[in-house]
């Protein structure tokens, strides 16, 4: 209990600096919103009681502490480019960004934990330097390039689904989740080579040590050794490692939503770095930041419940 | 320590090699000018004329990507280089003195990977305006400098107390010179591999940037651009975007398989 408090409040710590950062930078950079919005041909008087009704005039600590209270209440600005407020361009893209992480963490879990123990036998065998040299290849393939290759194959062929036409969330949604079932493929590709590269060193040096052997001389089959004991302990990794993909998938994500055309965060992300739409650029920075820290703390949790070692604090 | 090739390293190598040389080459000599257009020679196939065909202006491919890989590992290049060197010496130095200004530098450290690596350079470059190709290095670059940090500060920290290194103060030695001399060169078993796999991390990252129309922008071709313009005509043209995607998967996997290939000989050499 106390560790879980503990990591909650680095947690909290974690996002403070992850948010100050970014407030920081664009603020260093933004230059004036006020004149920004009024334009070159406003009188200085207009834009001096403007910064007043925005609060600018307040020094830089009290603007970021109004900030992040906005923030968590749900307030996170006005976009300059559409002049909408940034809760509302975010709100619909959120849950389509969302969903699409959470399909392709999915698929990566599902396909890499019980593959990457499975195969050991025969990563270890006469084929090892085939598994390596297909990991390395699957690792350098770009999501966006797959991403063309299965829009023009399971969009326009096979017609799956129709490649820039993004069925409406909440109107369709078993269609908007297939649609983003095939982006979340693409992500997940490279993703799961480097989940099963690493399971595989971790059960390679969990079977050199002295329990795994003990239990072998003793009669044991190795497959017996493997599932029941091996796996419980090579999970806890396997499952850090899960949770520091979510930052991959997150950055997969800006750009797969880019190839099929997907209205999310990313899109809207690029599209307001492109028009220096600063408080929407800020805002979805740090949505996404806090998406990818909460994602390590929810395997940290999980660990904590798989191994009693971690829940006294201890080292795994 | 006996260096033993392996076939990683070999078969890392030799892709590497090919590839560097053509990219090489495309800095001095294209077959056609990548930029020249031909109302005659739209969407031609692969042939003997145009190896990789051409697109919807009549752009010889097997130039452009020739170019466009120029481009693209001309910036991973400086990239790695400005992550490495800069990342390297902060890792050093904590490591090495420890204190407060490490625990610090590792804080920061702890929040930056919160940002995934491509948004975080998408901040910088919104910040320093996108666009341009010294944007894109510098915005790779710092975003590269805390994992080289946390690499080497590991390993800084992990031979500081070695007897050799203790020896080195006690004879007089500077911490400039027990650093550079001493100490970096029993790290490069890590940082070669740490190089190699942030050179392909920039690679990546270069071309889903200029992918998204925020790294590389026209007339300079970079392999990302490439593929995004490639992905309008698949179609009609997909040649282009196969030679393209190709030839990133290629760059990746040899300087991949290099990168495999050290780690092994690093693991050896301990033992």
């Amino acid at each position: 209990m106390k560790s879980m408090l503990r990591r909650v409040l680095m947690l909290l710590a974690t996002m403070l600096i992850v948010s100050f950062l970014t407030y920081a930078a664009f603020e260093l950079i933004s230059g004036d919103p006020a004149e920004a919005m009024l334009g070159t041909q406003a009188t200085p008087a207009r834009v001096e009681a403007l910064r007043k009704e925005l609060g600018l005039d307040a020094p830089f600590l009290v603007r970021y502490a109004r900030w992040l209270l906005g923030f968590f209440s749900g307030n996170l600005g006005v976009s300059y480019s559409y002049k909408l407020p940034v809760a509302e361009l975010i709100a619909p893209k959120l849950a389509v960004t969302l969903w699409m992480c959470l399909i392709s963490f999915i698929i990566i879990s599902v396909i890499s934990l019980p593959l990457g123990v499975l195969s050991y036998q025969s990563a270890v065998g006469r084929f090892g330097w085939l598994h390596t040299t297909l990991n390395q290849f699957f690792m350098a393939v770009p999501p966006f390039f797959t991403g063309i290759l299965i829009s023009w194959g399971c969009g326009v062929i096979l017609r799956f689904f129709t490649p820039g036409d993004f069925p409406d969330l909440h109107a369709d949604p078993a269609g908007a989740l297939r649609y983003l079932f095939f982006a979340a493929v693409c992500i997940a590709i490279p993703r799961v080579a480097m989940m099963l590269r690493m399971m595989r060193s971790t059960v390679i040096s969990e079977m050199e040590k002295d329990y795994v052997q003990t239990a072998i001389s003793r009669g044991n089959d190795r497959q017996g050794v493997l599932v029941g004991h091996v796996l419980k302990n090579s999970l806890v990794p396997a499952i850090t490692m899960l949770g520091q993909t979510m930052a991959e998938i997150v950055a997969g994500g800006i750009v797969v939503e880019q190839v099929f055309g997907i209205p999310g965060l990313g899109r809207l992300l690029v599209a307001s770095i492109a028009n220096r739409d600063y408080p929407t650029v800020q805002a979805v920075v740090v949505i996404l930041a806090f998406w990818v820290v909460f994602a390590g703390m929810a395997a940290d949790l999980v660990n904590q419940c798989i191994d009693p070692r971690l829940r006294l604090g201890g080292e795994s | 320590m006996k260096k033993k090739m392996n076939g990683y390293l070999i078969a890392g190598l030799i892709i590497t090699c090919i590839l560097a040389g053509l990219t090489i080459l495309g800095y001095f000599y294209t077959p056609y000018d990548p930029t020249a257009m031909s109302g005659a020679a739209k969407f031609q196939g692969p042939s003997m004329a145009h190896l990789f065909g051409t697109d919807n202006f009549g752009r010889d491919i097997f130039s452009r990507v020739l170019k466009g890989s120029g481009t693209t590992v001309f910036i991973a290049s400086c990239t790695v280089l400005i992550g490495a060197v800069a990342g390297t010496a902060v890792g050093a130095v904590t490591g090495y003195f420890g204190g407060i200004v490490d625990d610090i530098l590792m804080r920061m450290n702890d929040a930056l990977t919160a940002f995934p690596s491509i948004l975080l350079a998408l901040v910088v470059i919104s910040i320093l305006g996108p666009g341009s190709e010294l944007n894109v290095i510098i915005a790779l670059g710092i975003v590269f400098i805390p994992s080289f940090a946390r690499l080497t500060r590991t390993a800084f920290a992990s031979i500081r107390d070695r007897n050799y290194i203790e020896s080195a103060r006690l004879m007089g030695a500077g911490s400039a010179r027990i650093l550079l001399i001493h100490m970096l060169p029993n790290t490069l078993s890590v940082l070669l591999p740490a190089i190699t796999i942030g050179f392909n991390n920039a690679v990546l990252a270069e071309a889903s940037m200029s992918f998204l129309g925020i790294g590389v922008t026209p007339p300079d071709a970079s392999l990302g651009y490439m593929l995004s313009e490639a992905q309008g005509m698949f179609a009609r043209a997909p040649w282009y975007a196969l030679s393209t995607g190709l030839m990133i998967i290629l760059l990746v996997f040899g300087v991949g398989l290099i990168g495999e290939g050290l780690q092994r000989l690093g693991k050896e050499a301990k033992y």
